[in-house]
């Protein structure tokens, strides 16, 4: 355990940082948003990304990986929530990538990976059936046929899944979860893009009879839940990192301001009001870091406590989120409330994410349940 | 294996050996050991213990060696901290000498200062008390108005503390007074030591919410104080005010988990006090979820105490992090005692009473002196100001 950046990793933190604010910065989402770009991200951004390693950072040497860890790709991650940079980073390599790795047969690795990170492949889980966030007992079944089996149900709010050539989806078995791999251009599928607050990218997923190979198959039963449990941790802590990004970055604009806005002929950081929230917010921050990065490093450990450290994590970064993209809409008074800052794409992110993987009750829920209480 | 595995082997061997059964099991209020000169135990065990401790030097680990201390730095010591905590070790020896005066001699005092206080802080021989506040200067610490005038060969102090710990018990004050009541606010002031002992100093207990009195008003009626009890130099005892206050509020923040309470932990009294249904959650819902945002939060604030340990190990230490510590440390075990409480019902209301047993008893009693926590060594509205200021560069 270990609640330091090394060296290596600092610098990578660096690289994104650079990388992001000359390439990606919130302009290039309002760009995408404006255009009503079809594909919702910038196809020659994530090549970039790609050429930076970063969707091979946490992959297996062995199929083409750095094997870098989660504590380098989460800096990373936090860096792009600083810029809220849209891109498949989150649905394929963290996500979808982690339940092939965990989960996959040597087939199913050797032809899937190596394509995820040369970044020739995008993939998404369809996970969500309710408004809420939902990990398991499914009502999209897939149903034995001979060799075959056949899916049906309906899939929401699929990240990126509008565009993934390939899905993952969590279905119901007779017995019990079974993660398929399905192209996503399969007969009997359609898709249905939606338009997010967030301008980022969502998709319905609706499966009428699709027929897939048994070889398809990932996992099932308790060890598909299992891996899926895992995915969902990683994803978990890996958006927690993005929105401590997006905090952060929110946060310090909000600071800046405060330090410039003249008010009754004094600096309105000069009151008192707003100076204990602004330290509130300030130390809530502080206690984000540290739950973030040593939720990073039960994944590079192995840790048995990462479901906890998850929970703790994303409840966190919920909360968190939310109360510094409220007060920094509060504090900028007007113009808070304008299209023109960039301020309301970090709130509506924020409330996006927080939708992501389980808000903050379902999280205090788990984390009290699994400390026995 | 590293030098610091071999030494938490060592460590572990000699504690081990040396820290009786008796001694390792959680502490009460009434069996804490107290520096002193009339020093009392609670018990053989307990006077065994301090004594083999203090002969290692480990009442005070990282004081150097030939002023009583263990010589040991921060990672050594914190290895120490470890293994007592893991092994359950009672703390041998508590005194705000240790805590809070050690230092500052250290830092500010010339070497016969150093040879005539710091070894007797660490064989527990003298309990000091401090003597900041008064009634007209609290967070205001700096209009404080006890006066110590220059009368040549000594100085003559005349005023008032107040809310002195344990001043009744002391056998020595540490304080701050003015010497030059002309100059800035700031800049008159001294800081001194004073015998208890001396003729003109009195102290009158004060009674608190939770029924204990352990602070004092504290009277000096032409008390002459020699020179040499001067700490740093003269009108410049603001700066060694304020090196000190640092430790103070890192105590704080860590005294939390040593203020007095019942020997459960609040999971354990939720289970006990309101049950499990048969999904394993509490029955009572809002309970739970305060319970629950509770360790979180505690949760948060170790893993921000590590964070910061090793930030400093790594020389990349971030020092605005030890700002923020006093005021969510002492803020979050506020609320812990509040979930407690909840949790108790009115098994928590018992004052005394055969009814209720000692848990009971000590929850209320823990609740109320949780209070203090975000009042002394600088309140919580005051750590606010100084995040914003000082951290922020939020203007004034
Ligand atoms: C358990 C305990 C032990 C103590 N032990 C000692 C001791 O041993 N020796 C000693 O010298 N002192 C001791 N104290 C005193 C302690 O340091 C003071 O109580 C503390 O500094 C606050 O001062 P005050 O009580 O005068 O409150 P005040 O300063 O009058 O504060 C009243 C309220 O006003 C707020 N306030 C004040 N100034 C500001 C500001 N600028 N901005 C916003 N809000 C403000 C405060 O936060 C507080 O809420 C102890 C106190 C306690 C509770």
């Amino acid at each position: 355990m270990t609640l330091v950046l090394n060296e290596e990793q600092r610098l990578l933190k660096d690289t994104a940082k650079d990388f992001l604010n000359s390439a990606m910065p919130v302009s290039a989402l309002r760009q995408l948003r404006d255009k009503k770009d079809s594909l919702g991200y910038s196809r020659e951004h994530w090549q970039q990304m790609v050429e930076l390693g970063w969707a091979s950072m946490v992959l297996p040497e062995a199929y083409d990986g750095l094997d870098f860890g989660y504590m380098g790709l989460g800096a990373v991650i936090e860096e792009s929530g600083r810029t809220l940079a849209a891109s498949p980073l989150f649905s394929t390599v963290v996500l979808c990538s982690t339940i092939i790795v965990e989960g996959g047969n040597e087939e199913q690795k050797s032809i899937l990976l190596p394509r995820i990170a040369a970044g020739d492949l995008n993939m998404a889980l369809a996970l969500e059936e309710s408004p809420h966030h939902q990990p398991s007992g499914f009502t999209t079944t897939a149903i034995a046929d001979g060799d075959d089996f056949i899916i049906q149900g309906e899939k929401l709010f699929v990240l990126d899944g509008h565009s993934a050539e390939q899905l993952i989806v969590a279905t119901q078995l007779e017995t019990g979860v079974g993660l398929f791999i399905v192209d996503a251009n399969s007969t009997g599928i359609s898709r249905r893009r939606h338009h997010m607050i967030d301008s980022r990218n969502v998709a319905t997923i609706s499966f009428d009879q699709v027929r897939v190979k048994a070889s398809a198959l990932i996992a099932n039963a308790k060890r598909g839940q299992d891996i899926l449990n895992t995915a969902m941790d990683y994803g978990r802590v890996c958006i927690a990192a993005e929105m401590l990004g997006g905090a952060i970055e929110c946060f310090e604009r909000t600071v800046a301001y405060l330090k410039e806005r003249d008010q009754f002929g004094v600096k309105i950081g000069s009151f008192q009001a707003l100076q204990h929230r602004a330290a509130k917010m300030f130390i809530e921050l502080e206690l984000s870091k540290s739950v973030v990065l040593d939720a990073l490093s039960a994944i590079d450990d192995k840790r048995a406590d990462l479901p906890q450290l998850a929970s703790l994590a994303k409840a966190r970064l919920n909360d968190v989120f939310e109360l510094v993209t409220n007060e920094a809409v509060q504090m900028h008074g007007g113009i808070g409330v304008t299209d023109e800052l960039e301020i309301g794409f970090f709130l509506k992110r924020s409330r996006s994410a927080t939708q992501i993987l389980g808000n903050s009750g379902f999280h205090r829920d788990r984390y009290a349940s699994l400390c026995g209480y | 294996m590293s030098d610091l595995d071999q030494f938490r082997q060592t460590v572990n061997a000699w504690l081990e050996e040396n820290c009786p059964p008796s001694q390792r099991i959680p502490i009460t209020r009434e069996e804490q050991v107290w520096a002193g000169k009339n020093k009392t135990f609670p018990s053989s065990d307990a006077k065994l213990w301090f004594e083999r401790m203090r002969d290692k030097g480990w009442t005070v680990p990282e004081w150097p060696i030939e002023l009583g201390g263990g010589g040991l730095d921060e990672q050594h010591a914190k290895i120490l901290k470890e293994e007592m905590k893991r092994l359950g070790c009672r703390t041998p020896l508590f005194d705000l000498g240790i805590w809070m005066l050690g230092p500052a001699v250290l830092e500010y005092g010339t070497d016969e200062q150093r040879q005539q206080h710091i070894p007797k802080i660490a064989r527990g021989e003298v309990r000091w008390c401090q003597g900041y506040s008064e009634p007209g200067a609290g967070s205001d610490l700096a209009s404080l108005q006890t006066r110590a005038e220059d009368k040549g060969d000594h100085f003559l102090v005349n005023g008032t503390k107040i809310w002195t710990t344990n001043a009744d018990k002391a056998d020595w004050i540490f304080c701050l007074v003015r010497t030059d009541p002309d100059a800035k606010k700031q800049e008159g002031i001294s800081f001194l030591l004073i015998d208890m002992d001396d003729a003109g100093v009195s102290t009158t207990p004060i009674e608190l919410i939770s029924g204990e009195s352990e602070f004092c008003q504290t009277f000096f009626d032409n008390v002459k104080v020699p020179k040499a009890n001067l700490i740093g130099e003269l009108n410049k005892g603001w700066s060694v005010a304020k090196s000190l206050l640092k430790h103070e509020r890192k105590l704080m923040a860590e005294i939390g988990g040593d203020t007095p309470g019942p020997s459960f932990s609040p999971i354990q009294a939720a289970i006990e006090y309101i049950g499990l249904d048969q999904s394993g959650r509490l029955k009572d819902i809002g309970i739970r979820d305060e319970l629950v945002r509770h360790e979180m939060a505690f949760r948060a604030i170790g893993l921000t105490h590590f964070r910061s340990f090793e930030e400093r190990m790594n020389g990349v230490a971030d020092n605005n992090v030890p700002l923020i510590m006093k005021y969510v440390g002492t803020e979050e075990s506020k609320r812990k005692e509040e979930v407690l409480m909840a949790i108790l019902g009115h098994r928590a209301l018992g004052w005394y009473d055969d009814e209720f047993n000692v848990d009971e008893l000590l929850t209320n009693r823990g609740w109320l002196f949780s209070k203090a926590l975000s009042i002394a060594g600088g309140t919580s509205e005051v750590q606010l100001n100084i995040i914003a200021k000082r951290v922020l560069g939020l203007p004034d």
